[in-house]
């Protein structure tokens, strides 16, 4: 698997809430090479402070060479990175990890919580560009309100894949949690998850999966240094005992690889 | 051990010595930030660096330390990543090949939690085709001193330099922890013992509190602080050590560009690791290789040696044009 260094250039900023944020870089390696659930590391300044890259995920690739990430602001890093430029050069590291194995037989439901909808987009586009047919598919989109939801929503609108929303707020969709549409719609015979949010959703999804006996994938984060197995700073236990390093093994996995806590 | 070093006539002189192996250039990766170099292998041009110092190396596996491992502070970042590793049987024969094709010196680090243990590891590198070299981690606890770290006490440097010393076939660098009261004393008790090179600095025993949650950021609690926060300290040791010992001294610690590197040669370092840098970076070693040669060309040095612990010392003149 070839990664690459890329001085991209910020091609857009989008901002959708006061702390929701979309960034289109131009990384034409990158963006060439890269798979559904495969990440970045990116390089939020120049100095010595912060020093370590953050790890994203990539919300979609386009054939112009870039790449888009969706974040939040939660910390000093992605604070800086909320005030970068248009035009402006940051340094992009990737595509790195392992992404999600696609069935291209079965009946897919993808299912994305909060930033982890990021990832299901690239997901979602991929699975549509290489399916013979999404008819018995479904999307599961969830957040907090209307606002963090709303915005990303055309992106997946225009593939025409069932798409249901919850809300925790009921101020779009479903008034609860993801886990309850998902629960709601009859999971066709044979089916596959996908899925990728807060630590408790995944734990849920994995739950239902695990009732009805189909796979689910799911992908996870961790603080990382390097992203490419270096530190094994990303360590996370894992089913069999020993651990797992998020950035080479993951940062998605079979459900059933990792422990959960519910 | 002969390393067929393609030398371009044109380029400057950039070899140095650390006992009896020989460096194509004085650029290694530090141990534990580089993997087993074949993570790096599409990010930059192995073949180049100076040495390659791999992953720290036990008798046996190590699972290592649970999460949160890492923490990042003000220019550096805390690790706790408990030593996690293959074991010295399959670094041999799962590592090894990959690692003797690259055609660059390798050296092993290896660490233990007892003297047989570090003279078992060496016993079992011993005519491992592609090891170049052993760094010894004293940074660990001697378990069977009350958990210690051999890197703390001279007597146990010293030992442990000697168990190594016993049955290794390469030359041994000795890596020095920087959490002591005097460096310079360690220092000199592993020359004594019979190392061939002193590397330092290891990480800096630091801690890191997450407010919110009122809990220590590591899981461990403390961890070892590395990254351009530790550099003005690793460049103070280097150059204390450099004066009372007459083997070689590679610096470690903090450095990130030719400049950091050619700082430490100048206080007194034969050759230098990349370390933290390599995770922000991944060809930051071959930077700083270049910027090295950049500079031996700008200054027109015949050999990189010339540097080596050419610090001045002579009456400092302010130079007005910096105020």
């Amino acid at each position: 698997m070839t990664q690459y260094q890329e001085n991209a250039t910020v091609a857009r900023i989008e901002q959708f809430t006061n702390n929701n944020f979309r960034l289109t870089l131009l990384c034409p390696q990158i963006a060439a090479s890269a798979t559904p659930g495969q990440f970045v590391m990116i390089r939020v300044g120049n100095g010595k402070d912060p020093l370590l890259r953050r790890p994203f995920s990539i919300h979609q690739t386009s054939s112009g060479g870039r790449i888009q990430i969706y974040f939040k602001v939660v910390g000093r890093g992605t604070e800086i990175l909320a005030q970068v430029k248009k035009d402006q050069e940051i340094s992009v590291l990737g595509p790195l990890g392992r992404g999600f194995q696609l069935n291209l037989s079965a009946p897919v439901i993808i299912v994305g919580g909060g930033l982890g909808i990021a990832p299901m987009l690239f997901l979602a586009k991929e699975n549509y560009r290489l399916k013979r047919s999404c008819a018995a598919d479904f999307v599961l989109l969830g957040a907090r309100e209307k606002n963090e939801l709303e915005h990303l929503l055309a992106d997946f609108k225009c593939l025409g894949i069932r798409l249901l929303t919850a809300t925790d707020d009921g101020s779009l969709g479903h008034h609860g949690l993801v886990t309850e549409i998902m629960q709601s719609v009859s999971l066709p015979v044979g089916s596959t998850v996908y899925a990728c949010g807060p630590e408790p959703m995944m734990a849920g999804v994995n739950k239902i999966c695990r009732s009805l006996g189909i796979p689910c994938q799911v992908s996870v984060e961790s603080v990382m240094a390097c992203g490419m197995g270096a530190c094994l700073g990303c360590s996370r236990p894992a089913r069999d005992g020993g651990y797992t390093h998020v950035c080479v093994n993951g940062p998605v996995y079979d459900a059933e690889e990792l422990l959960w806590s519910l | 051990m002969e390393f067929v070093i393609p030398r371009d006539e044109n380029l400057p002189d950039l070899r140095v010595n650390i006992g009896s192996l020989e460096l194509a250039n004085p650029v290694m990766t530090a141990s534990g930030t580089f993997g087993y170099a074949r993570e790096f292998e599409g990010l930059m041009n192995l073949h180049r660096l100076g040495a390659v110092i791999v992953k720290g190396i036990s008798l046996y596996p190590r699972a290592g330390n649970p999460p949160p491992r890492i923490v990042e502070t003000a220019c550096g970042m805390l690790n706790a990543i408990g030593l996690q590793n293959v074991g010295v049987d399959r670094f041999i024969t799962e590592k090894m090949p990959y690692l003797q094709g690259l055609n660059i010196p390798v050296i092993v680090n290896i660490l233990g939690d007892s003297l047989a243990e570090y003279e078992e590891i060496a016993a079992r590198l011993a005519g491992v085709p592609g090891v170049a070299g052993i760094e010894v981690n004293i940074s660990c606890p001697n378990v069977k001193k009350g958990g210690v770290a051999f890197g703390t006490d001279p007597a146990m440097a010293a030992a442990v330099t000697a168990s190594v010393k016993k049955k290794a076939e390469v030359p041994v660098m000795v890596k020095l922890s920087p959490n002591v009261s005097d460096i310079t004393v360690i220092a000199r008790a592993v020359e004594e013992a019979g190392a061939d090179a002193i590397s330092l600095i290891n990480t800096l025993i630091g801690m890191a509190i997450h407010l919110p949650t009122r809990r220590p950021a590591l899981a461990n609690i403390i961890g070892g602080l590395s990254g351009p926060a530790i550099k003005p300290v690793a460049l103070r040791m280097v150059y204390q050590v450099a004066r009372v010992v007459s083997i070689p001294v590679v610096g470690i610690g903090g450095i990130e560009s030719a400049e950091d590197a050619l700082e430490f040669m100048l206080a007194g370092a034969t050759a230098v690791q990349i370390g933290t840098a390599n995770f922000v970076n991944p060809r930051a070693s071959e930077d700083v290789l270049e910027g090295i040669g950049a500079y031996a060309r700008a200054e027109k040095l015949d050999s990189i040696r010339s540097i080596i612990g050419g610090l001045r010392l002579d009456k400092h003149v302010p130079d007005m044009r910096n105020l």
